[in-house]
């Protein structure tokens, strides 16, 4: 099966989320009008990143009868979108999340794991941590969603591979840093390095996709690429620049590679549980 | 070093994105700049002609009687290269009432009050253009506070604020700016004779690799001294960093209400734009 995917690699306005509504919307048209099956927005793509005390103001829960929300829902009748939010549980916890809405409904709602709070980032100060790392159905098969940090560890993609997931699909706001000779930001680099690495370890199809634009002196690099389970780059979009990227995914893919290299097969989580059991009752014990 | 050089196509695509970018959103469509006819202007006249357009960055050259012609000159190879608008005051007549009212004013003051003249002129014409002040404070005298507070240091944004010194003259080389101005000796020219690097007392190659050590590597002032730096030069270059942080934040605002500016009332310039 063929799979169109794209990738929008959108400049969100910082707190106008009626603003990144409508392009959001916009470049669903243009991705519907390509034959796109997918579209898969960047981190916080309907509320700009370094939200700071703009958070409460934004945190808005995904709903199909919520006027905000309503032509989302119903544009995820032509294609599955995956988008970017603040989302907001029943004791006002406040998250960094990724929805997935197909044929107008919402399948899933992953939570930003790790948050980074450190260097330039302060996420761990406004947000609450998910707790949650689970693949899920699609039409085109089981899929899982990873936002930025979430997959500078590895154990999440791991988790998502071992919970089935043939595409995983990473959003994020990177800001670029780390300037050299290089043609490429250090952050840029490490990126496409994990995520390559990623698709040839757990032999599956990786796509990510990284906003561009500035906050501040902050500047988003794009850059988004999908890999395909050889470790293969299939797309990849252009830095510093608004696109819509697309890329046809061959989902048998999966299987002539796993034919030859069951590395899935082999995998022994019991091992993983049994030593990591050993690890974590050893910490305990030094306490 | 190697570590200090950096690809300046990259720089410059990143730069002139972010002074669009932030130049737009601010509501501006033009910038203005002084510009000294030293390295650091120049650069930031050259992103910022790339960025919005020649015709709507605005120049000012603002000498004082003891400034050096070639400054002036300098300037002007600018101006005409990019084809940017300019506008020259001399500002010694503003100047002088205020020093000839302390005859005893020394020479840091007076350097004071020119820089500070000249960012008066840059926020007026700045409002008479429409235009917003763009910075011209390179990463090695940010950190080393080697400038005048609320004068050459004020700025709306700052496209070369990251940039050392001799990473400023790398993007210079590579934005076509002109040789004199890459290859004279950097200087405030706030009085005669003055450069950067006797003032200071050390060269900008020397300093920008131990700050880049320091800084953006995180080594320990051992560290420094273990990579081959003089311990001296270490420990007053780290007391310099740590002496003028007052000049890189904002002013402190005394914290007595459940939420005040700065502390926990956090947004970004960019707040809904």
């Amino acid at each position: 099966m063929q799979m169109r995917l794209a990738l929008a690699q959108i400049a969100p306005h910082l707190g106008d989320m009626q603003a990144n509504l409508e392009m959001h919307l916009q470049f669903i048209e243009q991705a519907r009008r390509a034959g796109a099956h997918l579209i898969v927005f960047p981190e916080l793509s309907l509320t700009g990143y370094v939200l700071q005390d703009l958070v409460s103001w934004v945190a808005r829960r995904p709903q199909a009868e919520d006027g905000f929300f309503r032509p989302l829902f119903q544009a995820s009748r032509d294609l599955d979108i995956v988008f970017g939010f603040v989302d907001e549980d029943e004791h006002h916890r406040f998250y960094i999340a990724s929805g997935y809405l197909s044929e107008g409904k919402l399948l899933h709602i992953h939570h930003k794991v790790y948050l980074p709070t450190y260097g330039l980032f302060d996420e761990g100060r406004f947000f609450a941590p998910g707790g949650r790392v689970r693949a899920f159905d699609t039409r085109f098969g089981r899929l899982g969603l990873l936002i930025c940090e979430d997959f500078w560890h590895v154990s999440p993609p791991y988790l998502l591979w071992l919970d089935g997931a043939d595409l995983m699909i990473f959003t994020s706001a990177s800001p670029g840093r780390g300037l050299s000779q290089d043609s490429r930001l250090a952050s840029s680099r490490w990126v496409e390095t994990v995520n390559q690495s990623y698709a040839g370890l757990f032999t599956c199809f990786i796509a990510h996709c990284n906003r561009v634009g500035y906050e501040d002196g902050l500047n988003f690099w794009g850059g988004s690429t999908v890999f395909d389970p050889n470790g293969e780059l299939i797309v990849h979009a252009p830095y510093h620049e608004e696109s819509l990227t697309l890329a046809t995914l061959d989902l048998g893919q999966l299987r002539r590679t796993r034919a030859r290299l069951p590395l899935l097969r082999d995998e022994r989580p019991y091992l993983v549980q049994r030593e990591l059991a050993r690890l974590l009752t050893r910490d305990e014990e030094r306490r | 070093m190697s570590h200090l050089e950096i690809n300046t196509d990259l720089t410059r695509r990143i730069l002139v994105g972010f002074i669009r970018s932030e130049v737009y959103r601010a509501g501006f469509r033009r910038a203005v700049i002084n510009l000294s006819g030293g390295l650091d202007s120049a650069v930031s006249c050259f992103l910022a002609a790339e960025a919005l357009g020649a015709e709507n960055v605005l120049a000012l050259r603002l000498p004082y009687e003891t400034s050096s012609p070639d400054s002036l000159e300098d300037a002007q190879k600018v101006i005409d290269q990019l084809g940017i608008q300019s506008l020259t005051f001399d500002i010694t007549p503003m100047a002088r009432p205020l020093l000839e009212r302390f005859p005893e004013m020394s020479r840091v003051r007076k350097g004071n009050i020119l820089a500070r003249l000249r960012m008066i002129l840059l926020y007026d014409q700045a409002e008479a253009f429409r235009g917003l002040p763009i910075g011209t404070s390179n990463k090695t005298e940010i950190l080393l506070g080697y400038t005048t507070i609320f004068g050459d240091s004020a700025s709306a944004i700052n496209p070369i604020g990251d940039l050392y010194k001799t990473q400023v003259r790398q993007l210079a080389r590579a934005l076509g700016v002109p040789l004199s101005i890459i290859q004279k000796p950097p200087s405030a020219d706030l009085w005669v004779g003055q450069t950067d690097e006797g003032e200071l007392g050390f060269t900008y190659d020397e300093v920008d690799r131990l700050l880049y050590l320091l800084v953006d590597e995180r080594y320990t002032p051992e560290e420094c001294v273990q990579a081959g730096f003089d311990p001296l030069f270490v420990q007053r270059v780290a007391e310099r960093v740590r002496r003028y942080h007052f000049k890189r934040i904002p002013p402190l605002i005394a914290k007595l209400s459940q939420r005040t500016v700065n502390y926990d009332f956090l947004y970004l310039r960019d707040w809904g734009t």
